[in-house]
């Protein structure tokens, strides 16, 4: 009987024969990630009575929350951070590196058949590259450093096949929140989503790294794109050691196999307050907004920066419209600048912020008064995550978020591209 | 040997009827959490919660937020186990680290009843509720001892103690 991915790699870490969903295996992963949560986690290593870290060489810690630090209580955890790494020899990233699920994969940190843990919700985001990444909490992390090994349980599979050509601005994040609208923000809880068909083969790193980012947004434990030839051409300038990847059986058995035709989706937004709230763009056309944010781990690469500027073609920013864009990553900061996007974005008004998650989580830079509306390309509009709890948040694509920004209100992107032409 | 009366509960239940968000940036020791579990759900449970006592609920138990103050408030209060028929993955992991037994049973969840009594045999691996057993698939060897220990952290703690 064939073995899904997540049940193949499962095994191999695990230095089993094989293993069946449901099972509990002690893996060692073969990198550990967390971000500026790694204060709180030194502190719970410490209660562990261990001095050292076992195999500092296996993880990575990058600061991007709250960067540069917002307030002192931030300050210090970073300072305190940055001890920690230098002592224990652990690679690091500082503040304005990039969000760190993109710099893990810039770093090409995440190869295909790499087992990753990340002591974050998004870290599903390396099934992109065909890694199983998943998240974990902050005393995993520390059990991690302490012995390099972690149980896990063995995910039960879920195929997921998308067929059609998308039509024109018509992106991976219309087509990912689009799969959360129908399946349901529990509707792949604790398991392993592939992703296949022609649309995703099609796809390049950026947008598959969208679908795998979002899939958490559905409860999965881990998302899963067959790494190919976009893949290895990705990552033969990023990292010099060898990987092999790991692929599904073509007998593989799934909980679920579902398919998908997206040849005729329209632009998609998720409304307040639920992920899977999703409408199409019609549904809502009209909608004032505050604030527009363009960014994230979910869509603040080169390609997104490029797409909302070319929506957005020369147009101001319209008035009473605050747009924030925040690239996800120094190198996509330098490419934007030096492709000359960062001065388009500035002279249309908008504001342009360092790398990091930025207003993501409600922190800084940029959150909601009560009462205001906004709309991000970010991942989440839970109550009160872009700031006030009585602040609505939309999300959409950065075609989506571009026309927002454009024309004040939320605006199919092919209505302002129609004009322009 | 885990024994007491059955607290049941529906479908869905979340982190925040476990353990109110209002508190969680609070600090707090785990005995004054225990005091809160369930306190949106069922008043009377943290008051008459006794050593031994399950809860029993229906699918997707845990759900929402990864706070580990939910797991913890329940272990805390003195929660033998949570038996239900499926549980959210983060609540899941938080619960087995912080050493509190959570079992998959459907069937056995819908014939209990509030009030009823309830045995786990943990070693024997099944669950008695009048005069029936419901077998469960032995825990794994480092689930039972994470649980034997009170948590992730402890049982670390110990077993590099042992190793030296
Ligand atoms: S950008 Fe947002 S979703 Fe991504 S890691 Fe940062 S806070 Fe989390």
């Amino acid at each position: 009987m064939g073995k899904t991915f997540a049940e193949k790699i499962l095994a191999q870490k695990a230095g089993l024969a094989a293993v069946e969903p449901g099972q509990i295996v002690t893996a060692r992963p073969d990198l550990g990630m967390s971000h500026d949560n790694t204060a709180a986690i030194v502190q719970l290593f410490h209660r562990i009575s261990l001095k050292r870290v076992q195999e500092p060489g296996k993880f990575v810690v990058i600061l991007d929350h709250v960067v540069p630090a917002a307030s002192v209580e931030y300050a210090q955890n970073h300072k305190d951070i940055r001890e920690f790494v230098r002592e224990q020899g652990i690679r690091f990233y500082d503040v304005g590196r990039g969000v760190c699920h993109q710099v893990v994969v810039e770093e090409g940190l995440a190869r295909p058949g790499d087992l990753i843990l990340g002591a974050d919700s998004h870290t599903p985001t390396y099934g992109a590259l065909g890694a199983f990444s998943a998240g974990i909490g902050r005393s995993e992390m520390a059990a991690l450093w302490a012995t390099g090994e972690l149980w896990l349980k063995v995910p039960t599979s879920f195929r997921i096949e998308l067929e059609g050509e998308l039509p024109e601005l018509v992106t991976a994040k219309d087509v990912i929140l689009y799969l959360i609208g129908k399946l349901g923000a529990d509707g792949a809880v604790y398991r392993s989503v592939e992703f296949a068909g022609p649309i995703v083969e099609r796809m390049g790193i950026a947008d598959r790294m969208v679908m795998a980012n979002m899939a958490a947004e559905m409860g999965a434990k881990n998302a899963f794109i067959a790494p190919d030839e976009t893949t290895f051409a990705y990552l033969a300038d990023r990292t010099k050691d060898a990987f092999t990847p790991i692929y599904p059986d073509p007998d593989a058995v799934y909980e679920k196999v579902v398919r998908f035709d997206v040849g005729d989706l329209e632009p998609q937004v998720a409304c307040p307050p639920g992920v899977d709230h999703v409408v199409p763009i019609s549904h809502v056309a009209g909608k004032k907004v505050d604030q527009v944010v363009l960014g994230t781990c979910t869509n603040g690469r080169i390609e997104d920066l490029r797409l909302a500027a070319e929506v957005m073609s020369g147009r101001p920013v319209a008035e009473g419209v605050r747009m924030i864009v925040l690239p996800a990553s120094q190198e996509v900061w330098l490419q934007a600048a030096e492709e000359g996007l960062l001065a388009e974005f500035v002279a249309a008004g908008a504001l342009v912020l360092n790398p990091g998650c930025g207003p993501c989580l409600g922190a800084h830079e940029g959150v909601l008064a009560p009462g205001e509306v906004g709309l991000a390309t970010s991942n989440r509009n839970f109550k009160g995550r872009m700031g006030s709890p009585d602040a609505e948040l939309y999300l959409g694509s950065p075609a989506v978020a571009a026309a927002a920004a454009a024309t004040g209100k939320i605006t199919d992107p092919r209505r302002l591209l129609e004009e322009g032409r | 040997m885990i024994a007491g009366r059955a607290w049941k509960y529906g479908d869905d239940v979340n982190t925040d009827v476990i353990f109110p968000g209002r508190y969680t940036y609070a600090r707090m020791e785990p005995k004054e959490m225990a005091q809160h579990a369930l306190e949106d759900l069922d008043p009377a449970f943290a008051r008459e919660v006794k050593p031994g006592d399950v809860i029993v609920a229906g699918r997707n138990f845990g759900c929402g937020s990864s706070r580990e103050q939910a797991a913890t408030c329940l272990a805390a209060a003195g929660v033998g186990a949570v038996v239900a028929k499926g549980f959210a993955r983060i609540f899941f992991r938080n619960a087995i680290n912080s050493g509190l037994l959570v079992l998959e049973i459907p069937d056995a969840v819908d014939a209990i009843q509030s009030g009823d009594r309830v045995e786990i045999d943990v070693a024997g691996g099944a669950l008695t509720h009048k005069g029936r057993r419901y077998p469960f698939p032995p825990l794994p060897d480092v689930v039972r001892e994470i649980l034997a220990a009170g948590g992730l952290i402890p049982y670390l703690r110990d077993r590099l103690a042992k190793e030296g």
